[in-house]
């Protein structure tokens, strides 16, 4: 469970976040809608304690990411937008690094890297160094690095960017299953259509702001557009520019 | 602990299966001393052999006209050959530089010296030229020789001793010791040491900052349950390992490369056996941990890999100043000079070379200032490790 509560940031001069609050429930996708540079990413990365708020705050399963930050890390598992591999290391060498850090124990370490690599469907290359892998399989393997420690609450920025088809439709089918296994996930994208497919709610992010909180139907419904398309343009258009 | 263990040994297996840092660490920073060395020694020994040993080759104009001097040159190792046609001739090609030295003997030369008049010869050189000089001042010693021993002559002819030709007898006394010789040119060893510890570890120190912010792997790394301090601490002991091998590598190249080198025939016989390796690794082994933080430092600041390497660079560089510039003043250790890291562990080296009784103090002060200069650089890494910019 993931409360954001009226975050602020500014980088210098640039407002990034003013006043971001939404819920995540656990047994729910939550998708953050946005257009580039609405703020997705830095509410992300306050949520994942990288970076810290000006204002406001968040708890993570209660833990405050500012005062409690490891605490809170402990209970996330989180894919960064860009996330980088460690090129020399092979995808399940990098898979177990994530997981020593994040202090399993050692005997379960071997047994919780196969488990995730059978369930992202990565033990073709698995043993193999992750230089030169694809987007698609970096963005695998990043995927299972985040989540081999098993946290209850995911947070995903962009997970879907630079994937084909099947790899967009696996990773579907990979935050459908976290959802039924009762977990927290919360995504950001800036494909509507994708959105729309898995998210239970969206919170659609324009200029540092909340513009809508709600589900795709009661979205459709307080637009008072039909199509998704249109509901999410006049929702950016309903924040303004201030 | 188990956190920075972990991220110790995957640094260490990272950077292990990197060719470029390993080149660096295992390759480039041990052996750069040794070669370099080889050469300025190789140099150095040709340059000392000029005078009596090698043979030269002497272009003469008007041999004819002084065979006695002729034969003088030859016993003192100068073979005479014939010279170009005529003075103007000889000037052209000494100037062109395609000839180094010409002696011009004129044809009174024998009725001058016959009279007891001075007679005289023509050196035609260009002393700028500094190959071309050592040949000349060669010449012009020979040529000397052969006045004074023509004067001596003519003063036995006279009954009187050539002793009078000499009021003055300087008798150079030399209180240098062999090893002490050794030391002036061996003291750029202590530089070639920190230059390979520090190379050792210089791509961990990129990789592990900047080069992990630029792949996009730091932020799920900090996005991890650990803390910052222990990241970092883990990544500056990994950076410490490589330092550690790259200087032990270092000493042990130059143990055997010294063996191989003709250093007796320069006069010198370091003292650089298996003892004082193992003691001027542990004089160095503190400055691992100083090196370390300091790239670690640097390369936090910098944006990407290329500006690391840029800024690294540097670093690679400022140890040798402090030694530079005692070497310059040619100052003997102080107990001030031993809270200067770099230059206290060349100063101790240079005493441990030079086969002096070691200081104690000296290398306890040596010891304990450098370990506190690269505590303070830690802590400054994991405080900056803890700012948001960190990111970039």
């Amino acid at each position: 469970m993931i409360v954001v509560n009226d975050i602020h940031k500014s980088f210098g001069k640039v407002r990034a976040v003013r006043g971001v609050s939404f819920d995540a429930p656990d047994g729910k996708i939550t998708g953050l809608l946005g257009p580039n540079g609405a703020g997705k990413s830095t509410t992300l990365r306050v949520l994942y304690t990288v970076l810290q708020p000006d204002e406001g705050g968040a708890t993570i399963d209660g833990n405050d990411v500012v005062t409690n930050s490891l605490e809170a890390r402990q209970c996330i598992g989180a894919l960064p937008h860009g996330a980088g591999l460690y090129p020399h290391l092979t995808a399940r060498e990098n898979i177990a690094y994530y997981a020593r850090l994040c202090g399993l124990d050692k005997n379960d370490i071997e047994e919780r890297v196969a488990g995730i690599v059978e369930l992202l469907d990565i033990g073709d290359f698995a043993n193999r160094r992750c230089k030169g892998f694809s987007q698609g399989q970096r963005t695998k393997v990043s995927l299972a690095r985040a989540l081999v420690h098993n946290p209850q609450n995911i947070i995903l920025d962009e997970p879907s960017n630079g994937l084909d088809v099947m790899a967009t439709r696996s990773l579907r089918e990979l935050i459908l299953k976290l959802k039924d296994a009762g977990r927290c996930v919360l995504f950001s994208s800036h494909v509507m259509q994708e959105v729309a497919a898995l998210c239970d709610d969206i919170v659609i992010i324009a200029n540092g702001k909340v513009a809508i909180e709600d589900s795709a139907d009661g979205i459709r419904e307080r637009t008072d557009c039909d199509d998704l398309e249109d509901a999410f343009v006049r929702a950016i258009d309903m924040v303004g520019d201030d | 602990m188990r956190t920075l263990l972990t991220v110790f040994r995957k640094e260490v297996v990272d950077n292990f299966r990197d060719r470029r840092t390993l080149a660096s660490a295992l390759l480039m920073g041990p052996l750069f001393g040794p070669l370099l060395f080889a050469f300025i020694i190789n140099l150095s020994i040709e340059r000392s052999l000029d005078d009596l040993e090698r043979s030269m080759e002497l272009q003469v104009i008007g041999q004819e006209n002084a065979p006695n001097l002729m034969r003088y040159l030859r016993s003192h190792n100068i073979e005479v050959v014939a010279g170009p046609a005529d003075r103007a001739a000889a000037i052209a090609s000494v100037t062109s530089g395609d000839i180094d030295v010409v002696v011009l003997v004129p044809e009174v030369f024998g009725e001058q010296l016959a009279a007891a008049t001075p007679a005289k010869i023509e050196l035609i050189s260009d002393r700028a030229n500094t190959q071309a000089e050592r040949d000349a001042r060669r010449v012009r010693n020979a040529l000397q020789g052969y006045s004074q021993q023509l004067a001596a002559m003519r003063l036995v002819a006279r009954g009187v001793s050539p002793t009078v030709l000499r009021p003055i007898n300087v008798d150079d006394v030399d209180v240098s010791t062999p090893s002490g010789r050794s030391a002036m040119l061996l003291g750029m060893m202590s530089y070639f040491f920190i230059f390979a510890l520090l190379m050792g570890g210089m791509y961990l120190a990129i990789d592990t900052t900047a080069g992990e912010r630029e792949r996009g792997s730091l932020e799920p790394l900090l996005s991890l349950p650990v803390t910052r301090d222990q990241l970092m601490l883990g990544k500056i002991s990994a950076t410490c390992v490589f330092m550690a091998v790259s200087l032990l590598l270092s000493l042990c190249s130059f143990f055997v490369a010294l063996k191989f080198m003709p250093l007796q025939q320069l006069g010198m016989t370091p003292n650089f056996g298996p003892t004082v390796v193992v003691a001027a690794f542990f004089v160095l082994l503190p400055f691992v941990l100083l090196g370390a933080s300091l790239m670690t430092l640097v390369a936090s600041f910098t944006k990407s890999y290329k500006e690391a390497q840029t800024w690294l660079s540097i670093v690679l560089i400022a140890p040798t100043l402090p030694i530079l510039i005692v070497s310059i003043l040619t100052l003997r250790p102080q107990v001030e000079f031993m809270f200067i890291p770099s230059l206290s562990q060349h100063l101790i080296l240079v005493d441990m070379i030079k086969n002096e009784p070691v200081n104690l103090l000296h290398v306890a002060i040596s010891v304990l200032s450098t370990l506190a200069v690269g505590a303070a650089l830690t802590w400054i890494c994991a405080r900056l490790y803890r700012r948001e910019g960190l990111l970039g």
